[in-house]
């Protein structure tokens, strides 16, 4: 239920002025087969994408279905690699509760090679390096710490490689 | 669609709103005086006298400022015995939630009667609070039980 504060903690002489009404919702989440599919691979530090049978894109990470022509994937998959190009990304120098890391940092775009959707992920680069097209690849945690999770990847970090053709990203700006 | 291998991940996800509520001068009169064991009702122009108090007349919405503390003890107008209570309701053990009409109120409102068995709730019965060692200032001050 719900429980009150007064402007005062202790001093009961002074009126009730708060109450706290929380609504909770305890949730027993599925991730599905194909995701739990894509998770236990990146467990094992592989990246999982799906193809769509219609027009052949690759979709990273995978939910089993082509979003755009409604079909299942079915059972294959498309290992990709952990290097792509950064298509876009922003200079964020506002603070989020939620989010703990220290300004100004930057959020990427990433191309995988081999997808032909964004990963949104983070980019450790110098303010005046960052531009589009750089090649970039993902910094993982130390295997032992590695989980079910996309966190496994703790952001990525620019190559010695040269920049990716415009034309070769220039549909996911 | 293949047969499935392996059985999906689950996790648990909490999703929650954090309200907290400011409470206006009516409120903030009737939650204090829970706190000081009293229930405050408020005068409609009419005369009678709504618990909980509301900040304005449902019918002619003046707003009302009247407080009148009715008894902590009155009559049970209606009842559903919860046998099995979740986890998120206010008593772990089988209780009654009930309309209630304390002694001066000319309305009723829900809450509890703690009355330990389904035989022992009745329309009608009287019953009294029974308030916590501690009050803070909040519904849970109290609980119903038969008197």
């Amino acid at each position: 239920m719900s429980d009150s504060e007064s402007d005062d903690a202790g001093k009961t002489s002074e009126p009730v002025t708060l109450l706290r009404a929380p609504v909770s919702l305890d949730y027993e989440y599925s991730a599905g087969q194909s995701a739990s599919r894509f998770l236990r691979a990146i467990e094992q530090g592989k990246l999982l994408g799906q193809r769509c049978p219609v027009d052949g894109r690759v979709y990273f990470p995978s939910r089993g279905s082509c979003p755009q022509h409604a079909v299942t994937f079915g059972d294959e998959v498309v290992e990709l690699s952990d290097k792509g190009t950064l298509v876009t990304f922003s200079i964020v120098r506002i603070p989020s509760e939620n989010i703990p890391l220290e300004l100004p940092y930057i959020t990427a775009n990433v191309l995988l090679d081999g997808s032909d959707t964004i990963l949104m992920h983070v980019l450790d680069a110098s303010l005046d390096d960052v531009h589009m097209g750089m090649r970039v690849q993902a910094v993982w945690k130390p295997k032992e710490e590695w989980t079910t999770s996309t966190a496994n990847i703790m952001y990525f970090r620019p190559i010695d490689e040269p920049d990716a053709d415009y034309e070769s990203y220039k549909e996911h700006i | 669609m293949p047969a499935p291998v392996e059985k999906a991940l689950t996790a648990p996800h909490k999703l929650e709103y954090t309200y907290k509520r400011s409470l206006g001068d009516v409120l903030s009169k009737f939650f204090t005086g829970l706190r000081d064991r009293k229930i405050f009702g408020i005068r409609r122009p009419d005369g009678s006298v709504m618990v909980p108090p509301k900040e304005y007349d449902p019918d002619t919405s003046q707003s009302l400022d009247e407080f009148v503390e009715v008894s902590d003890e009155g009559v049970v107008e209606s009842w559903t015995w919860v046998r099995e209570p979740r986890r998120q309701q206010p008593l772990a053990h089988p209780f009654a939630y009930a309309l209630v009409r304390l002694d001066g109120a000319d309305t009723s409102f829900l809450h509890v009667v703690d009355a330990g068995d389904e035989s022992r709730m009745q329309t009608g019965m009287r019953v009294k609070a029974r308030w916590a060692d501690e009050t803070v200032g909040v519904m849970t001050d109290f609980f119903f039980e038969p008197v």
